[in-house]
């Protein structure tokens, strides 16, 4: 006879360990970065220059090198994913070819990043000649993030009830007068956490910035968006392997400021996505 | 003079044909009901008036139908003006998630080129004193539409519309989320209304078209079955399959 209790137990047990293979790894991370690196931040380390080939100093430029990028990537790709967004949602006909398209944006998504940095290289750097500079990195990151920013875009359109748009149209609102008084205001919540989301990626990520802008070693900041930048991802890859004898100290106060950096983007989105659902009643 | 004819009207749904041949006319600051079990059209017909149907994939229309004299089935028939004339209150009370003054100046926003706020004050007071709701709200305006009752948001509805100014106002049971107090409210305020504008209602319910209607049409599969006074409809009606609808032996 088989036991039900005994079996119930077998699977509840399973189901926990799965769960907690996944949150114990990253609540290590967490921690070991937090234990590691949070003994090296003070205002010294945040806002010096590095000094004697990285191995002492601070992490300034990284920081605002980063800072650039995301925001360059941000002006590049909000507006450009926006606009695709409401076309795909409110005009485009339903046939084969946007179905296509939205499923390649989506596909997009799950492009490795280096693809897209290979792809910087080419068109960006040596292509359009803008060499390697912050306006090539951050146009890279911005193609890179567009597919999220498209896709959480979209879907905050469409969930927008269909109600509202007859009820506009009914009241002798064109159909662009619907999107901009209606639809946009209450997808907006939608769009900016995905838009943080991918803002958040952007910081992120190595291999986009790794051909396109990233110098290896600068200690000073940027003059214009043709010149290169450091940037923080690609300066911890760059201590942590490329550099000998940098104390651990720096290397895990720079994975500290990085991983705060992206953890509070998405506290962000997530707060506002809260918010919106408290507030959303129909 | 009738306000809307229509021309031997046609509509289909892709292959569905779901008016055939509709012949009638309404007649302003008159209140005319369609009446018929479900599926039969009559949405369907209220929904051609402001041509709300074109939002639908697949839809064919044929025939004419004439507003003010003018064919809104023109390929040149200009939509927007089209529905600031002819209005329509859904079944579903539907305000916009702003406030309860937000929700009365949106057609301002959309249709004035600059309004000043006194005019939009102004415009919000008569609109919801149109709708006997000025009492109730003119302490609240900025709160949520949202927050309002049932019956508020519908009142609420029908004076956004009003806002506008339209001629004709559809109704597309208007009253069947409501429970019976507020219903017979809502009516008594359609009969105030129907001085200024034309109403056309669409109802399931054969009490309301009795007591609020002048005139009163019976349809039946896409068909118009009969059209006239509703107090001939009601007693005297000309068809048989009228008279099963009305006393109930059909549908």
């Amino acid at each position: 006879m088989r036991n039900p209790y005994r079996t119930q137990r077998v699977a509840f047990f399973f189901l926990l360990l799965a769960t907690l293979l996944i949150v114990i790894p990253v609540g290590l991370i967490v921690v070991v970065i937090i234990q590691k690196g949070l003994p090296a931040i003070n205002w010294q380390f945040l806002s010096d220059m590095p000094r004697q080939g990285m191995r002492a100093g601070g992490i300034f430029p990284a920081i605002v090198g980063t800072l650039y990028l995301v925001s360059g990537a941000i002006l590049f790709a909000l507006p450009i994913g926006l606009l695709a967004a409401i076309y795909l949602s409110e005009y485009a006909k339903d046939n084969l070819l946007t179905r296509i398209i939205k499923l390649a944006i989506v596909n997009l998504a799950g492009v490795p990043s280096v693809v897209y940095g290979l792809f910087g290289l080419a068109l960006f750097v040596v292509f359009l000649k803008f060499g390697a500079s912050i306006l090539a990195g951050s146009l890279t990151l911005g193609i890179m993030i567009l597919p999220v920013i498209i896709t959480t875009s979209r879907e905050a359109l469409e969930s927008v009830p269909q109600s509202f748009r007859e009820v506009s149209l009914s009241l002798g609102a064109s159909k662009w007068q619907t999107i901009r008084h209606i639809v946009l205001p209450n997808a907006i919540p939608g769009i900016l956490t995905g838009t943080i989301l991918g803002l958040g990626r952007a910081a992120g990520e190595t291999a986009p910035i790794l051909f396109t802008v990233a110098a290896f070693y600068l200690p000073r900041l940027p003059k214009s968006i043709f010149d290169q930048a450091m940037a923080l991802p690609y300066h911890l890859y760059v201590i942590s392997t490329q550099v000998p004898n940098v104390d651990e100290k720096i290397r895990y106060g720079t994975a500290f400021v990085l991983l705060t950096l992206v953890l509070f983007m998405n506290l962000v989105a997530i707060i506002i996505r809260y918010k919106f659902r408290k507030k959303k009643k129909w | 003079m009738a306000k809307i004819l229509t021309k031997n009207l046609n509509l289909w749904y892709s292959g569905f044909h779901a008016l055939k041949g509709v012949n009638s006319s309404f007649e302003a600051n008159r209140i005319t009901a369609i009446i018929g079990p479900s599926g039969c059209g009559k949405s369907t017909l209220l929904r051609v008036f402001n041509r709300m149907n074109d939002l639908i994939d697949g839809v064919r229309m044929e025939g004419e139908v004439l507003i003010d004299d003018t064919n809104m089935l023109s390929p040149q028939a200009d939509l927007v003006v089209l529905r600031k004339k002819v209005g329509m209150v859904f079944q579903r009370p539907n305000p916009f998630p702003l406030s309860i003054y937000e929700n009365i100046v949106f057609g301002q926003k959309i249709h004035a080129q600059r309004v000043s706020r006194d005019q939009l004050d102004e415009i919000v007071e008569t609109s919801l004193k149109s709708v006997l709701l000025w009492d109730e709200l003119k302490d609240k305006l900025n709160e949520s539409a949202l927050r309002l009752s049932l019956e508020q948001k519908q009142r609420l509805c029908i004076a956004r519309l009003i806002a506008v100014k339209p001629d004709v106002l559809l109704m597309d049971e208007p009253c069947s989320t409501l429970d019976p107090q507020a219903t017979s409210r809502v009516e008594e305020l359609m009969r105030e209304l129907k001085n200024k504008y034309t109403i056309i209602i669409v109802t399931h319910n054969m009490q309301q078209a009795a007591r609020v209607s002048d005139d009163t049409g019976f349809m039946l599969l896409g068909e118009l079955i009969e059209f006239g006074r509703t107090q001939e409809i009601f007693t005297v009606p000309r068809d048989k399959r009228t008279e099963d609808y009305i006393t109930g032996r059909y549908g």
